[in-house]
């Protein structure tokens, strides 16, 4: 039989263009005035705006399903679990897991990292191991690792990056060794932007047999995620960055580690039987999730994949490399900004400085103009001291903002300037 | 010129914090501390030369990685209150960190007392909560400079 499957891949769908006025129309508070001027939100990177169909996929569960999941025979129960446990299936198709079970629901990214800290690293880390992770990491994947490392007598190693942000990988292959047990690195850097080549990492770490953890916290919200692809170990992300809710997350492990480790916390839902001489845990996923959790977002977040299923998710992501590119170019037009973090391969993250002028003041007249950017050291401080800063300003944009969006940051750059150059 | 942008940046503040007064190292203090804001990463170390019960010298260095070091509210701030403090005896002293703390923290403008004198033009701080602690970080590094027991040598 003649394959000709190539030929139908080979045929791209092309959209005329990406209309970014329908799109907007389905962010509601995108549409205000803040300060007395229209709000223009450039700090997706911190946290991407709810479209309404997932506010009233959130308010439904609230209205008409509210009952605690996993435990009731009663109608309630039933329906909130069949959305809960929907909106699990609907995260494994997103990330491409192989099942379901694989896929943990957390608070956000942060939290997910912490529990294969505590459910790997304290089963499997001992006294003189290491753990490897990036100069470029946010606070959430340094400071778990830190307190493993310290609790363990074991020792952190980090793969240092070049003056553009990028990681220098040769000197990562100098760091892995028979004693590594755990690689944690981040897909994008959420104060640089640098998208870093993950099947690379992932691939020179399992010659030696070492899991990889990825933080995708800032890489799920901006492009597609294929887990099984990238052949991580865990992946981590948070639903609050990518249109869903706060409160909302996973944490991604492959199936044949998660069955060998600890839980994270003990309680109700994570157990088989309990009497005070031994607890059963329960299978995968229930093992890691005690308590009851943020069901309404976690909800959202399926109602949020929903939605990210109805655009196209190429031209979403074209549309920010786009105003990725003209940002840049006309901000690095105006005299005494400078851009940090050049790496060839970037997200939509614009991080900059302008001459003798402190972030935060940028930050608060950027916000007298009604533009919302985040100043700071975005919880990336050993980042800053790598490229000698105490902080930057960052505009980080998502598929819903527009060149005019950019245009008002320049000219409110300008304004900056004006009143403290 | 009468901007939003303009009423916090007022001209005062704009003018200390590019050049900013006593802003060195004392190296006769005899009481010095380090404050720093975790939040946007501003720190400052401000010196104390304390004699009778009276302010001598004092003087404050900011501190960071690059040239810029501290936000612009923070550097004026503590320029301004250098300024204000040279001379004054403590108890003056802790009028005056009390009147500051107070005017940040009001609700209205007409409570601001005229004694804080050219302090006053950080009133439009308050309208910026993110930003108060900017503004009162040097005064709170004073305290802890002031509250110190043992007398610092700086040999």
């Amino acid at each position: 039989m003649k394959d000709n499957s190539a030929a139908l891949i080979e045929e791209p769908v092309i959209h005329s263009t990406w209309d970014v006025e329908r799109i907007r129309a389905d962010f509601p508070v995108l549409h205000q005035k803040v300060n007395g001027k229209p709000l223009v939100y450039l700090d997706n990177g911190a946290s991407s705006q709810v479209p309404q169909v997932v506010i009233d996929r959130g308010s439904l569960y609230i209205e008409e399903e509210h009952s605690n999941i996993h435990r009731g025979v009663h109608y309630l129960s039933q329906k909130a679990t069949t959305a809960y446990e929907g909106a699990r299936e609907k995260v494994k198709r997103f990330i491409n897991a192989r099942d379901s079970k694989e896929c943990i629901f957390v608070r956000g990214a942060t939290e997910g990292i912490n529990l294969v800290m505590h459910g790997y690293g304290r089963k499997f880390v001992n006294a003189g191991d290491e753990i490897i992770i990036s100069a470029m990491e946010h606070h959430a994947n340094i400071v778990p690792w830190q307190m493993l490392c310290e609790e363990k007598q074991a020792r952190l190693r980090v793969i240092p990056m070049n003056d553009a942000g990028e990681l220098i990988l040769d000197e990562y292959d100098a760091l892995l060794n028979e004693r590594t047990r755990l690689v944690a690195v981040t897909h994008v850097s959420n104060a640089l932007g640098t998208v870093n080549p993950i099947r690379e990492i992932t691939e020179r770490a399992h010659k030696y047999g070492v899991p990889v953890l990825i933080d995708g916290a800032q890489s799920a919200p901006h492009m597609m995620i294929d887990v099984q692809e990238l052949d991580c170990d865990f992946f981590a992300f948070s639903g609050h960055k990518m249109y869903a809710p706060t409160g909302s997350g996973i944490v991604y492990g492959k199936a044949e580690l998660l069955e060998r480790m600890n839980p994270f916390q003990g309680g109700g839902d994570m157990i088989k039987s309990v009497t005070f001489e031994k607890t059963i845990y329960a299978d995968l996923p229930n093992k890691f999730e005690a308590g009851t959790p943020a069901i309404a977002s976690q909800i959202g977040l399926g109602a949020a994949i929903d939605y990210l299923n109805t655009i196209d998710r190429e031209q979403a992501a074209a549309h920010e490399h786009e105003l990725l590119r003209y940002a840049t170019e006309k901000l690095s037009a105006i005299e005494g900004v400078r851009i940090i973090g050049t790496a060839r391969e970037k997200a939509s993250v614009l991080s900059f400085v302008i001459d003798e002028i402190h972030p935060h003041d940028i930050g608060t007249i950027l916000d007298l103009e009604g533009i919302a950017v985040r100043a700071g050291h975005h919880c990336a401080q050993p980042v800053m001291q790598r490229l000698g800063l105490s902080a930057t300003a960052r505009a980080s944009f998502a598929f819903y903002n527009t060149k005019e969006d950019v245009d008002v940051l320049v000219s409110g750059i300008e304004k900056v300037i004006e009143v403290l150059g | 010129m009468s901007s939003p942008a303009n009423f916090l940046y007022d001209e005062q503040i704009v003018e200390h914090s590019k050049k900013p007064r006593n802003h060195r190292r004392m190296e006769n203090a005899n009481r010095f501390a380090e404050g720093h804001n975790p939040l946007c990463g501003d720190h400052q170390i401000v010196y104390l030369l304390v004699e009778d019960d009276v302010i001598k010298d004092i003087s404050f260095l900011s501190v960071g990685a690059d040239s810029v070091k501290n936000c612009a509210i923070s550097k004026a701030s503590a320029s301004m209150m250098t300024k204000a403090l040279k001379g004054k005896n403590l108890p003056e002293v802790e009028t005056l960190f009390a009147e500051f703390h107070q005017m940040l923290t009001s609700a209205t403008l007409e409570e601001v007392t005229p004694i804080l004198g050219h302090l006053r033009v950080f009133a439009g701080v308050r309208e910026f909560p993110m930003r108060v602690k900017c503004a009162t970080l040097p005064w709170h590094t004073l305290k802890a400079a002031l509250n110190q027991e043992s007398i610092v040598s700086t040999e």
